[in-house]
C-alpha cells in the first residue's frame, strides 16, 4: 500500500510530494498545534431565512449573470445564475470570491483626501460634499482657463451607463480626453471597422463552431467572457469540434486543445497568412463570398503569392511546412471554422496586421455573417439621450486634439490609446494633463513599463479615483472617492466581448452599502449640478438611479424580473447590404485606406546579445489581473510552482535551465531592458527553449495584506511597443536575461 | 460499521468527474471554501498547510518538449466505501469522529468528537484531510460571509469535504415540509458541481438509474484513483487520454503491456 500511495503522489504533485510524505513538518508542528481542543474562540454564524437575489458580477468584463445567496441582511456566497445567457450557472474564482472584496479589508470605506506627499498613504476623510466641492473648483478654474481639455479620464469600459455619462459628463465640460484600458478590444474594433464597416464589437458564434483555430488565444484561460469561454470549450467536447492552439507555450488552453503547435512568439501573422497562402493556391476558399461580397482580394492574393508559400513560413514560425499546409487544409475544410486571436486574456491590444491577417482566414473560408462563424453585434441602443447642449469653452475644448493622438490623422481608424499616454506627458509637447479622473480601472498596475507610468503621473497635479478598493492607482491618487461595489450598486452591464447576441445584465444592490460609499453615477450627476450652466443642463435627472430607469425604458421590467434582458429578434447579419465599408462589401484590403494583411516582424525590446532570452507572460484564470487584483480565495488555489512565500516562479524550459545551471526552484535574478526582479526557477518542459514565462497577476502594492507583495508584477519588466499605423501597444514580450541570484 | 450497500433505498452519493472537460480553473476549489466556512491564511503557498477540501492537481505526462501534455485532476473526499463501509479513515479513528453513512455512502466528520490524533490523515491515501494547526481567523468584517449552515472549525481538529452534506439536509427539509419522499437529483447538487463552468462534474446518487452519475461512471474511458488499494472510492474519472487513466495508478483491459512507458514523478 505505501508503495502504491507514493507513486500516486509522485506522479502527481511531483517535488512537492517529498513535503507531504516526510513526517518531519509534522513533527515540527505538533508545538504549535494542541491536541485537545480548548474551546477557543471561532465565529459563530448566525442563522436567520434565507434569501436569493440575482445580479451581474462586474469583477471583470464577462458578463456574468449571479445568484446571491443571503441570511437576513448578510451576502454569504456567490453562485453563477441558472439560464442566463452568458454563464448559465457557471462561476468563475474571481466572481465566487466577490464577498472577500465587499466585506474585505481592501475597501475605501469614506471619502478620502490625500495629507502630506502623494503615495505615503496618509488620507484623512472628507465629507461627500466638501469633496465633491473641491473638485468641482479645481474643474471650473481650469474651465474658465481655457483648459477644460487638459482633463483626462480612463475608464475600464466605455459601454453602459456610467461611462456614457463620464462621457457627457467630459463633453459638455470641454475634453475630448476619454481613454478605455486597452485590450484586444481596440485590434478588434479597428479591424471590423476596416474590414466589414461600423463601429461595433466582434460576435463568435464559438458554441456552434467545428474547428477553431486559435492564435495564441486562452480560450479557457480567460479570453473573452471567461466562464462562456469555458463552457463553449465543453460544448466542443460533446460535439466533437475540434480546436487546435498556436502557442510558445503549453497554456491550459494548449493542453485542452486537440493538437498543439508551438511557434516562434511574435510570428502569428505569418503564419495566418501562410495558411491563407495554400487555401487559395488549392481553391480551398469559398468563391462565392469572396468573388460576390468582397474587394481587395486580388491585390491581397498577389501579395500572398508571392511572399507567404509554406516554405519561408516555415522558417518564420518554427512550425514546418507539411503542417501548415495540412492545416490550411483542415481549417478550409471544416463546415463552420472560426480564427480568433489576442494572445492570452487579450489584455494588449497586439498588431493590427495579425488581427487582420487571422480574421480575414475567416472571410477567406466564407465564415462570415453564419452559424458557427463571425459577425459583428451593435451594441443594444438604449442609450438615446438627447444631444447635450455646449456652450463655447465646451466647443473650443472638444476641438483639441486628444492628448493620446487616437483619431489623429497618424492613427485614423484609433479611439483609444492609454498607452501612449505616459510619454506624451513625460516629453511635454502636446499640452500637460492638469487633471485625472479614474474609474474602473488600475492604469498603475496594469500598464506596462509601470515604472515609467508612475512617473508620468506623478506629472498630473490633480488626480481623482471613484474605486470600491485600494490599489496602486488609488494610493497617487489626491482624492479617492469610492464606488458602491458591485453587489450594492445599480449598474447595467453591456453585451460582453465576443458574444453573439446583445444581451444586457443589471447589477443590483445585493446588501446595503457596508460604508460611507457613493455611486460613481451620482457623483458625476452631482459634479455636472454643481458646475450649473450648460454642464448642469446635460443631466436633467435627480439621481443616477433614476437615470438608468429612464433610459433603460421597458428594458428594466425585464432585467428586474429576469435579471437579464436579450435581444430575441436578433439575428446574424446577413452577407446582402450588411458590410457597412466604402464598398458595401467586406475588404480583404483597401488601398484608399492604405491596408493590407501582411506580416511585419513586431520587434521587441532588448539587445540579443545582453538578453539572450525571451520574457512572455501567460495567464491564469486562478489569478484576477486587470483592475481588481485577486482575493484570498484565488490566491489560495495558487500552485506552489507559480508562487512560493512571496517569490514567484519563471517557467523554463529544462533544456535552457540546463545550460544556464539554473535547478529546480533555485533563486535568479531576472532582468529585462526595464527592470529586474528576484524570482525562483521553474523547470517545465512545456515551454520553447529560449523563451521564459511569467504569471500575470502578480506583484501588487498597496490593495491588502494577502495580495500586496507577492510575486512581481509582469508589467513592470515590459514596455509597450507601438504598432505604426495604430499607435497601439504590440509587445508580447520582451528580451531578458536569468543570472544565478 | 457499514453493510453491503444494496437495497433500493439506499443511496450512494458519489461524483463523474470529467477531465477533459476541466479545465484546472479553480471555480470548484473555491466554490468549496465559499460554501464550507473555509478559512484562509496570508500564506497559503504552503501546500502541506493550506486547508482546501477540494484540491486540484497538476498531471504532467513527463515527457520532453513538444511532446509535454498536463491534465487537471480535482480531488474532493473520495467518500470511500471500502468492503462493507470499511473506509480506511473510518477503520482507524479511535473516537468515532468520522464515520461511514449506510444511508448516503457519505464520509462524515463529527468535528465536536475529533481530538485531532490525525490517525486519518495518514490512512487516507488520497490525502484528503485536512488539519487546523490553527484557529481561523477572518479579517475584521469578513466574517459577515460566513454560512450558518456549516459551523467553522477550531484548531486542533481535522476537516475535509463532506460532500456539502448540509445541502443534503436543507434539501430533506423541504420535501419533508412538501409532503414528497425523494429528494430529486437536482435538489441536491454540490456546490462545486454547481459552480464548474465546464460542467466537468456530474454529482448524484451512483446507485439511481435515474441519475447522470450512474450512466457516467460507466465509461469506457473512467478510472478511479489507486482502485487496486480497495478503498471502493466514490469519485470516478473520465479521460480520453491514456497516460491520465494510467496516472490514477489504473489502465483499461489490454494496455497492461504499455505500462512501463509511462515515467512516474
Ligand atoms: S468571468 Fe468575470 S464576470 Fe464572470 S464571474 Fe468571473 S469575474 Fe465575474
Ligand atoms: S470548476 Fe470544473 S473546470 Fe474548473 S477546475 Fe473545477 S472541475 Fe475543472
Ligand atoms: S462536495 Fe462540497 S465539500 Fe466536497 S469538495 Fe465539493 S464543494 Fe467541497
Amino acid at each position: 500500500m505505501k508503495i502504491d500511495r507514493r507513486c500516486f503522489l509522485s506522479f502527481v504533485i511531483g517535488g512537492a510530494a517529498g513535503t507531504t510524505l516526510s513526517p518531519l513538518p509534522w513533527k515540527l508542528m505538533d508545538d504549535s498545534s494542541i491536541w485537545t481542543q480548548m474551546w477557543p474562540w471561532t465565529p459563530v454564524p448566525e442563522d436567520g431565512e434565507i434569501s436569493y437575489v440575482d445580479s451581474a458580477c462586474s469583477l471583470c468584463s464577462g458578463g456574468c449573470g449571479i445568484t446571491v445567496r443571503k441570511i437576513e441582511e448578510r451576502a454569504v456566497k456567490i453562485e453563477g445564475m441558472k439560464d442566463h445567457p452568458v454563464n448559465d450557472g457557471g462561476i468563475c474564482p474571481l466572481g465566487l470570491s466577490g464577498l472577500q472584496l465587499l466585506y474585505g479589508p481592501r475597501r475605501v470605506k469614506h471619502p478620502l483626501k490625500k495629507v502630506g506627499d502623494r503615495g505615503s498613504g496618509k488620507w484623512a476623510k472628507i465629507s461627500w460634499d466638501s469633496a465633491i466641492a473641491e473638485i468641482v473648483k479645481i474643474l471650473g478654474k481650469l474651465r474658465s482657463n481655457n483648459q477644460s481639455h487638459t482633463v483626462g479620464l480612463i475608464s475600464g469600459s466605455d459601454r453602459g451607463t456610467v461611462p456614457s455619462l463620464f462621457r457627457r459628463f467630459l463633453t459638455v465640460y470641454g475634453s475630448p480626453n476619454l481613454m478605455r484600458t486597452p485590450s484586444l478590444q481596440d485590434s478588434y474594433e479597428i479591424v471590423l471597422n476596416l474590414m466589414h464597416g461600423g463601429q461595433a464589437l466582434p460576435g463568435f458564434d464559438f458554441e456552434n463552431a467545428d474547428f477553431i483555430l486559435s492564435f495564441g488565444s486562452g480560450i479557457i484561460d480567460g479570453w473573452g467572457s471567461p466562464v462562456r469561454m469555458i463552457r463553449a470549450n465543453s460544448i466542443w467536447r460533446n460535439t466533437g469540434a475540434k480546436v487546435i492552439q498556436i502557442d510558445p507555450r503549453l497554456s491550459n488552453t494548449a493542453a485542452k486543445s486537440d493538437k498543439w503547435f508551438p511557434i516562434n512568439p511574435g510570428t502569428e501573422a505569418a503564419l495566418a497568412l501562410g495558411l491563407s497562402h495554400v487555401i487559395i493556391k488549392e481553391d480551398l476558399y469559398h468563391s462565392d463570398f469572396v468573388d460576390n461580397y468582397s474587394v481587395g482580394f486580388g491585390e491581397w492574393k498577389s501579395l500572398l503569392r508571392e511572399d507567404y508559400p509554406p516554405e519561408k513560413v516555415a522558417k518564420i514560425t518554427g512550425i514546418d511546412e507539411l503542417t501548415i499546409v495540412d492545416l490550411a487544409r483542415k481549417f478550409a475544410r471544416a463546415s463552420k471554422p472560426i480564427a480568433i486571436c489576442g494572445r492570452g486574456r487579450g489584455n494588449t491590444p497586439g498588431s493590427l496586421n495579425e488581427f487582420m491577417a487571422v480574421h480575414a482566414l475567416n472571410a477567406l473560408v466564407g465564415n462570415i455573417n453564419k452559424t458557427g462563424g463571425v459577425w459583428v453585434v451593435a451594441d443594444p441602443d438604449y442609450i438615446d439621450w438627447t444631444e447635450p447642449k455646449l456652450d463655447a469653452k465646451a466647443v473650443s475644448g472638444m476641438q483639441k486634439e486628444r492628448l493620446d493622438g487616437a483619431g489623429s490623422k497618424t492613427y485614423p481608424f484609433t479611439r483609444y490609446s492609454l498607452n501612449r499616454l505616459p510619454a506624451v506627458i513625460s516629453s511635454g509637447e502636446t499640452y500637460p494633463l492638469q487633471a485625472l479622473f479614474v474609474s474602473g480601472a488600475n492604469p498603475l498596475y496594469t500598464m506596462s513599463d509601470t515604472m515609467a507610468v508612475r512617473e508620468a503621473f506623478a506629472k498630473i497635479p490633480f488626480i481623482v479615483s471613484f474605486s470600491s478598493y485600494m490599489n496602486e492607482t488609488s494610493q497617487l491618487a489626491d482624492f479617492i472617492l469610492p464606488n458602491h461595489t458591485c453587489l450594492e450598486r445599480y449598474e447595467d452591464i453591456p453585451t460582453p466581448f465576443g458574444f453573439p447576441r446583445p444581451v444586457i445584465g443589471l447589477s443590483r444592490p445585493v446588501v446595503e452599502p457596508q460604508f460611507n460609499t457613493a455611486h460613481v453615477g451620482d457623483v458625476i450627476i452631482k459634479m455636472a449640478k454643481e458646475m450649473g450652466g450648460s454642464i448642469a443642463g446635460a443631466f436633467p435627472w435627480d439621481n443616477y438611479e433614476a437615470c438608468l430607469k429612464e433610459t433603460l425604458g421597458d428594458r428594466w421590467d425585464t432585467l428586474i424580473k429576469k435579471g437579464f434582458w436579450s435581444d430575441s429578434r436578433f439575428k446574424a447579419p446577413s452577407w446582402n447590404g450588411s458590410f457597412d465599408t466604402p464598398s458595401g462589401k467586406f475588404e480583404f484590403a483597401n488601398n484608399t485606406k492604405g491596408f493590407l494583411p501582411q506580416f511585419k516582424p513586431v520587434g521587441i525590446e532588448g539587445d540579443e546579445t545582453l538578453y539572450p532570452l525571451i520574457l512572455i507572460p501567460y495567464d491564469l484564470t486562478r489569478l484576477a489581473n486587470s483592475f481588481i487584483g485577486a482575493p484570498p480565495f484565488v490566491i489560495k488555489t495558487l500552485e506552489d510552482t507559480v508562487i512560493k512565500a512571496n517569490d514567484v516562479f519563471i517557467e523554463i524550459n529544462p533544456e535552457t535551465a540546463k545550460a544556464l545551471r539554473l535547478r529546480e526552484g533555485q533563486y535568479a535574478l531576472l532582468s529585462t531592458p526595464k527592470g529586474q526582479a528576484r524570482v525562483k526557477v521553474h523547470w517545465f518542459e512545456g515551454i520553447l527553449p529560449g523563451v521564459i514565462a511569467m504569471p500575470t497577476g502578480l506583484g501588487h502594492l498597496g490593495n491588502d495584506e494577502f495580495l500586496d507583495g507577492k510575486g512581481v508584477n509582469y508589467n513592470q519588466l515590459v514596455g509597450p511597443v507601438e504598432d505604426p499605423g495604430t499607435g497601439l501597444d504590440k509587445a508580447w514580450g520582451i528580451r531578458a536575461k536569468l543570472a544565478k541570484a | 460499521m457499514g453493510k453491503e450497500q444494496k437495497g433500493p433505498k439506499t443511496k450512494r452519493f458519489g461524483m463523474v468527474i470529467d477531465l477533459d472537460k476541466c479545465t484546472g480553473c479553480g471555480s470548484c476549489m473555491v466554490a468549496c471554501m465559499a460554501e464550507n466556512n473555509v478559512p484562509f491564511r496570508k500564506d497559503e503557498s504552503n501546500k502541506f498547510l493550506s486547508l482546501t477540501w477540494l484540491r486540484i492537481y497538476k498531471l504532467t505526462n513527463g515527457k520532453p518538449f513538444p511532446d509535454t501534455d498536463i491534465c487537471y485532476l480535482p480531488r474532493p473526499c473520495m467518500h470511500c466505501e471500502g468492503h462493507g463501509g470499511h473506509s480506511p479513515c473510518v477503520s482507524v479513528c479511535p473516537a468515532v469522529a468520522t464515520d461511514y453513512s449506510d444511508e448516503t455512502g457519505i464520509v462524515s466528520q463529527i468535528y465536536t468528537r475529533c481530538f485531532g490524533c490525525r490517525y486519518c490523515m495518514a490512512s487516507c491515501p488520497y490525502h484528503a484531510r485536512y488539519f487546523n494547526w490553527w484557529d481561523p481567523v477572518w479579517p475584521d468584517g469578513m466574517e459577515k460571509y460566513l454560512s450558518p449552515n456549516v459551523s467553522p472549525r477550531m484548531r486542533g481538529v481535522v476537516e475535509k469535504c463532506s460532500f456539502c452534506y448540509h445541502r443534503y439536509q436543507l434539501a430533506k427539509e423541504r420535501i419533508f415540509i412538501e409532503g414528497r419522499s425523494e429528494v430529486e437529483e437536482d435538489e441536491y447538487q454540490t456546490s462545486c458541481a454547481q459552480a464548474c463552468p465546464a460542467r466537468a462534474i456530474t454529482f448524484g446518487d451512483l446507485n439511481n438509474p435515474k441519475h447522470a452519475v450512474y450512466k457516467k461512471k460507466k465509461s469506457p474511458n473512467g478510472f478511479r484513483l489507486l482502485e487496486r488499494l480497495g478503498t471502493n472510492p466514490k469519485i470516478y474519472y473520465v479521460s480520453s487520454r491514456e497516460w491520465v487513466r494510467r496516472a490514477g495508478d489504473n489502465y483499461l483491459k489490454g494496455e497492461g503491456k504499455l505500462k512501463e512507458s509511462v515515467q512516474h514523478g
